[in-house]
């Protein structure tokens, strides 16, 4: 289970405090499928690295499976069982993409396992195995590299930050494919930062994240027609979606 | 390699030149200034330079898939010298040359080789060249090597050379010079790793002077600790030709680097490029390896690999 209470994240910038993430409170049982939604610069991808340990939660408290993360370093919640896949990647001059899934998989990969990792975010295998994630490679192609690694390192909670941007419609097909063979077939829990309403309705519950607060909750049935509804979240949707 | 060779030698022959064992085909080994074994093939000659220390290594043109080995190993304390080794590869050969220098210095007197390759590379010849410094010993005394290379090149050949110096040497001064006639390419790969206060200097001139005459030369370099370095390739397009310099550099603690290519085209179509950048390793490279589990330490090791492999 991982737990979330009174969840503060505050910046102090030139024009003063900055409130991101305004007291969070979440619990999401182990196992389950989870997709957060809502409107840009809403906090969901704050509170992603909040979890993950990329930025420091201000107060509040982040138990997963009984452990307490904040005050863990980057490195301890990932031992602990905690991925996360950036929403922008960074690109590394030199690492071929099998240096960072055997990296992500915490043992030296084939050349076989890395295509299948590579097939399953819709990149035609061998061609990318040996390829260095530098900048001869285009955004959605390190974009889904990045989500190759979080499959490859099959942790027991897997965060995904719009896993959909920058890519092309077949890879969006294979990509949705996979994560509906991972919510039939793993134990992990998924949380998937996403607009797309395909990955949306593949959700065991919807989560919508606005002005830094969670503001709705519930089953895709009931909080989908509302956000659709409500125009101003409904149109940025629809905006990202394009 | 001679039979007496110790466990230190063997290890320094292994690190510079990956060998484990008497290489194939022609080779010189050189311990403390010494011949340590020598082998000419039916193709490739090697013979000591008259007039000053050194040897001359003549390739019979047409020679292919053929190699040389030519490693310098010192492991005496205070042992300095000055080597001239001079490469002459006959038209249409095809070879690969594997030099290197390695010092062990235990003692507190400096150990120091300054070599000094001259190429000449006949037409249509095509040569690959690797050449690795390497320094290790507890001892106080300074490692330095000074290599200065010049290449002739003739039309339509090819070298690409592949130097490294991944810690270890204190002090290291490097000479490059190449003038390419018509058709000729030469591609450099310099990799460099310096730490505590060594200091690397790399000087470079390329001198397109044929029609289609080409250049790469890709720079990676890791300054760490109060180390310093300083580059200045220089391109010259006397001709229609094409030239890229590529130079990229990790700094870390208080090292320093400055990168100063130059391009210079005294043709109209020459056609020159120069990339250069510096910088301390990206924190969002750091933080996406230690989401998958690694501490920052070993995370800064595999970027540090990566980048200079
Ligand atoms: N370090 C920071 N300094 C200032 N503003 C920030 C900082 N980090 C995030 N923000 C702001 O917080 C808001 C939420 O950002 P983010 O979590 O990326 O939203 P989302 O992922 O929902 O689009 C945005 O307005 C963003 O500009
Ligand atoms: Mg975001």
């Amino acid at each position: 289970m991982l737990s979330i209470k009174n969840l503060n994240y505050t910046v102090n910038t030139e024009k003063g405090q900055l409130d991101i993430l305004k007291d969070i409170n979440l619990d999401i049982d182990s196992g389950k499928f989870i997709v957060i939604t809502g409107p840009n610069g809403g906090g969901k991808t704050t509170l992603a690295k909040a979890i993950m340990g990329l930025v420091e939660a201000t107060s509040g408290s982040i138990v997963y499976e009984g452990e307490e993360l904040v005050g863990k370093s980057v490195t301890e919640r990932a031992r602990l069982g905690v991925s996360y896949g950036f929403q922008q990647p960074p690109r590394f001059k030199g690492m071929q993409v099998i240096d960072m899934l055997s990296i992500a998989a915490g043992k030296k990969l084939k050349n076989a396992d890395c295509c299948e990792y590579l097939t399953k975010v819709g990149l035609c295998a061998e061609e990318y195995v040996n390829r260095e994630i530098d900048t001869s490679l285009s955004g959605g192609e390190v974009k889904r590299i990045e989500i190759a690694s979080i499959l490859a390192r099959n942790a027991s909670l897997m965060i995904f930050d719009e896993p959909e941007a920058g890519i092309d419609l077949w890879s969006f097909a294979k990509l949705t494919e996979t994560f509906e063979n991972i919510h039939r077939n793993s134990d992990s829990t998924i949380i998937i930062i996403s607009h797309q309403e395909r990955i949306i309705r593949l959700a065991d519950e919807l989560i919508l994240v606005s002005g830094g607060s969670v503001t709705k909750r519930g089953s895709v049935a009931d909080v989908f027609p509302d956000i659709m509804d409500d125009t101003k979240i409904g149109c940025t949707l629809m905006e990202a979606d394009k | 390699m001679s039979k007496k060779m110790t466990e230190i030698e063997r290890n320094l022959l292994r690190e510079i030149a990956d060998l484990h064992k008497i290489p194939e085909g022609a080779y010189n080994i050189r311990k403390d200034g010494e011949l340590d074994g020598r082998n000419s093939t039916a193709n490739i000659e090697i013979v000591n330079k008259e007039d000053v220390p050194g040897i001359d290594i003549i390739i019979k043109p047409g020679t292919k898939n053929e190699s040389v080995h030519i490693p310098v190993i010192i492991t005496k304390t205070g042992h300095s010298e000055v080597v001239y080794n001079d490469f002459y590869i006959g038209d249409d050969a095809d070879v690969l040359i594997v030099a290197g220098c390695g010092i062990h210095n235990s003692g507190c007197d400096t150990s120091q080789h300054d070599g000094i390759h001259t190429f000449h590379v006949g037409k249509n010849a095509r040569v690959k060249y690797f050449e690795k410094h390497y320094g290790d010993g507890d001892g106080t005394g300074e490692r330095i090597m000074n290599p200065k290379t010049v290449i002739h090149m003739e039309e339509n050949s090819y070298i690409e050379l592949d130097m490294a110096q991944i810690r270890g040497v204190d002090s290291t001064n490097r000479e490059t010079v190449v003038d390419a006639a018509a058709g000729a390419e030469v591609v450099f790969m310099e990799r460099l790793l310096t730490h505590d206060k060594q200091k690397a200097y790399s000087d470079m001139v390329i001198n397109l002077n044929g029609e289609g005459a080409k250049t790469r030369v890709i720079s990676r370099s890791v300054a760490q600790d109060d180390s310093e370095q300083i580059f200045r390739p220089i391109v010259n397009g006397n001709a229609p030709c094409f030239g890229h310099v590529q130079c990229d550099s990790i700094i870390m603690g208080h090292g320093k680097v400055s990168s100063v290519p130059a391009i210079s085209a005294n043709h109209v179509d020459a056609q020159l490029i120069h990339e250069a950048a510096i910088g301390r390793i990206a924190g969002d490279q750091l933080l996406k390896l230690m989401t998958l589990g690694l501490s920052a330490e070993e995370a800064e090791e595999k970027i540090l690999t990566g980048f200079l492999k």
